[in-house]
């Protein structure tokens, strides 16, 4: 009985010893894994990692000067719902966001437009467009805070047409056009380049049976290009709202936040907190709120698509 | 066994870390040591000169290897070193501004040094605590008011030095030259060094003249909404607005490239006046209704009470501010010792200056002067006052009701 027991247990490990352990099938699992395990790696330290600490750093009073680290649970998250100067950062962020986008995505597409007639000199003006796309982000802002001070470039061509202009920067409603407007050009190009390859892709003889149909170019903007261009808006609105909520540079160095708070958004907001005054812990959540935001609104648009966006059911 | 190296090794890791955590103590047996101090300025003369100090240092000490100066800009600076310590990437020393000395010196970041006895008391009082020393006043430099003679004149008014001799060098005369220069000549008035409308803090080179102060001597009540405040306030607001004697909000006004007719600075700020195309002055701040008054900024040099290397780092500081080395740093931060405020002293080392400048403007103003604003979570005091004083530069502002609101602002910070 025993022996009948063992024979085939012994016959199947000796198989089990003879059969080779890189299968093909293992040796593809590896090629995978090695191939997006750089990417895994980086998400893990500079993604997974940073947002489980700033998780922790949440929940922790942390004095840097003292070197104190104290549990506080969620101490931090019921100030967060006590703030007063939180709703008018949020408040803040919300009218640059809107502005911003609003502004970027229709700018963009009306300069894509118009630059993918076949007429001369498109391409100059193509690279203008763009070329604030690579120029460094602060030594961009700090050109626009001279041109928008009181006796700056701007104001000096608005005189010499005889328009007496605003203290661009010292106002509560200028300055907030200032910053979204100096944002706007900064990185209108990026998403000029991108509606130019999605124009580029739009068959030519949908266009033209359009036309024989007798539709208008409006008509025709808005039956042709919109919807066959609607991956390329979805991209470019999710890419601009996320780049919007995370704005920083231009108001660290035209407003400080001000004048009054009329500028402080949610991320420069979060940089006093944590980093002027030294309240990590609380800097950590409010951070925490902006990922939530960013999250929710990033689903909102994505669910958003089927309802708009063209090849989606 | 697995689980036991592994216990082991996590154990081994834990205290090596905790052993690098803990600063405080030198390490003899690793060799020499490497010093770090953490500097705002860029200036290539003052590095020169650190390096020059820190070469000679290193020379009669084999225990000391590198010793590194690395500057942060100022607008940063606080929040960079902080984070710095955040970090772990805690700096042996740095110097660290008036403003931000409470909260250095009563968190306990600092580690406490020895006491010059040739340190003016005036001078070291703010980075005291229990009667120990936290960080050594290696800069205490008066405000001064630079002039540009040239424009003074162009405008049909007398010089300062002129007032000052018919003993009538005010407020008003002041604002009365910045009006007429800026009437006649264009250029700007009086420029207030690093206000900008934002850096209001700046502004206490003026309002001391009224004996204002934005908070009581124990930092628990606002005194924005005080008569003197007030006066102060309404005072600068009409120099603004009305005499148009300073530039206005967003307009920039550089008076060391010559386009503005004084500057409320510090002395330091002579060295740009090296190659300057106009003649220029400098004399003490005007009389106010308080009377003659001086205001001083100041930074300190501490010892990082989380350094790796504590000791090393109080030893080169007591060598980098001795007497010897504090009078070779004179010519760019005003000594805080006695023995060293004199003009034989200063002269040497500020050959742009005159006597008669420095003893008026640097050792009366270190004399009697009060150091500037400080008090314990000050970026935060700044930021709210900034944002609350930001509805008074506008030419119709109520000035008692701002004031009153910026108060409001600051009285529960004030009371922490």
């Amino acid at each position: 009985m025993t022996l009948m027991l063992d024979k085939p247990a012994r016959s199947a490990d000796r198989a089990a010893e003879r059969a080779p352990y890189w299968t093909t099938r293992r040796r593809d699992e590896l090629a995978g894994w090695l191939f997006v395990a750089p990417q895994l790696a980086g998400i893990i330290a500079f993604v997974i990692v940073p947002l489980g600490l700033v998780v922790w750093y949440s929940l922790h009073e942390w004095n840097v000067l003292a070197g104190t680290f104290d549990f506080v649970g969620l101490g931090n998250f019921d100030q967060l719902t006590s703030d007063p100067k939180l709703g008018p950062a949020l408040r803040a962020t919300a009218v640059f966001s809107a502005g911003l986008v609003a502004l970027n995505l229709t700018l963009a597409l009306f300069l894509a437009v118009l630059l993918n007639q076949k007429l001369r000199g498109t391409v100059v003006f193509r690279t203008l467009f763009f070329s604030p796309v690579v120029v460094t982000l602060v030594a961009w802002t700090i050109v626009w805070g001279f041109l928008l001070q009181d006796n700056g470039g701007i104001n000096g061509f608005l005189d010499s047409i005889g328009v007496d202009g605003p203290n661009w920067l010292r106002g509560n409603t200028t300055a907030m056009i200032s910053v979204i407007v100096v944002q706007l050009f900064k990185g209108v190009g990026l998403n000029m380049v991108l509606f130019l390859a999605a124009l580029q892709g739009v068959p030519a003889d949908l266009y033209e049976a359009a036309k024989i149909d007798g539709a208008s170019a409006w008509a025709r903007f808005r039956r042709v290009t919109v919807p066959l261009i609607s991956p390329t808006i979805l991209l470019t609105s999710i890419l601009t709202v996320v780049g919007s909520l995370q704005v920083f540079a231009q108001i660290a160095v035209l407003t400080q936040g001000g004048p009054g708070t009329s500028t402080t958004v949610l991320v420069y907001y979060l940089y006093q907190q944590a980093f002027q005054f030294h309240h990590f812990g609380y800097g950590a959540t409010i951070s925490l709120l902006l990922f939530v935001i960013v999250l929710a609104l990033t689903i909102l648009q994505w669910r958003m698509r089927r309802r708009w966006v063209f090849h989606e059911d | 066994m697995k689980l036991r190296t592994l216990t082991a090794a996590g154990m081994a890791a834990a205290l090596l870390a905790l052993a690098g955590c803990g600063g405080g103590s030198d390490d003899a047996s690793s060799g020499p040591v490497d010093l770090r101090m953490t500097i705002w300025s860029a200036n290539a003369k003052h590095t020169a000169l650190f390096d020059q100090i820190a070469a000679a240092y290193k020379k009669d000490h084999p225990d000391v290897g590198k010793i590194t100066f690395e500057s942060i800009p100022f607008d940063s600076y606080t929040t960079a070193l902080t984070t710095q310590i955040g970090g772990g990437n805690v700096p042996d020393l740095a110097w660290i501004l008036e403003s931000t000395a409470p909260d250095f010196v009563s968190s306990g970041a600092l580690a406490p040094i020895d006491k010059d006895p040739d340190l003016l008391p005036s001078t070291t009082a703010t980075w005291e605590q229990g009667g120990q020393l936290y960080a050594y006043p290696f800069s205490t430099s008066p405000l001064g008011v630079f002039v540009n003679t040239d424009l003074v004149a162009a405008a049909g008014r007398k010089t300062p030095a002129q007032e000052i001799a018919s003993g009538n060098w005010t407020w008003d005369e002041a604002v009365a030259t910045g009006a007429a220069v800026q009437a006649r000549t264009g250029k700007g008035g009086i420029v207030v060094g690093d206000f900008d409308y934002k850096g209001w803090d700046a502004l206490n080179s003026i309002w001391s003249a009224w004996g204002a102060r934005p908070w009581s001597e124990d930092g628990k009540t606002c005194g924005f909404d005080q008569p003197a405040m007030v006066d102060a306030m309404t005072y600068i607001h009409k120099m603004v607005f009305t005499d148009k004697a300073m530039p206005g909000p967003g307009v920039t006004k550089d008076f060391f490239a010559g386009d503005s007719s004084m500057v409320i600075t510090q002395i330091s700020r002579a060295a740009l006046l090296d190659k300057a195309k106009f003649k220029w002055d400098l004399v003490p701040l005007p009389k106010g209704p308080a009377g003659p008054y001086a205001v001083v900024g100041q930074a300190g040099i501490g010892v990082l009470k989380r350094g790796k290397h504590v000791d090393a780092a109080k030893a080169f500081l007591a060598y980098f501010t001795n007497q010897e080395n504090s009078a070779k740093l004179a010519q760019f931060f005003p000594p805080a010792r006695k023995s060293q405020l004199n003009t034989a002293t200063l002269a040497k080392a500020n050959p742009l200056l005159k006597p008669a400048q420095l003893q008026s403007v640097v050792i009366d103003g270190v004399e009697r002067g009060d150091i500037k604003t400080s008090h314990t979570g000050y970026a935060e005091l700044q930021q709210t006052v900034r944002a609350a004083l930001d509805p008074l530069w506008k030419p119709d502002a109520d000035v008692k009701a701002v004031l009153s609101g910026v108060c409001s602002k600051i009285n529960p910070l004030l009371s922490k």
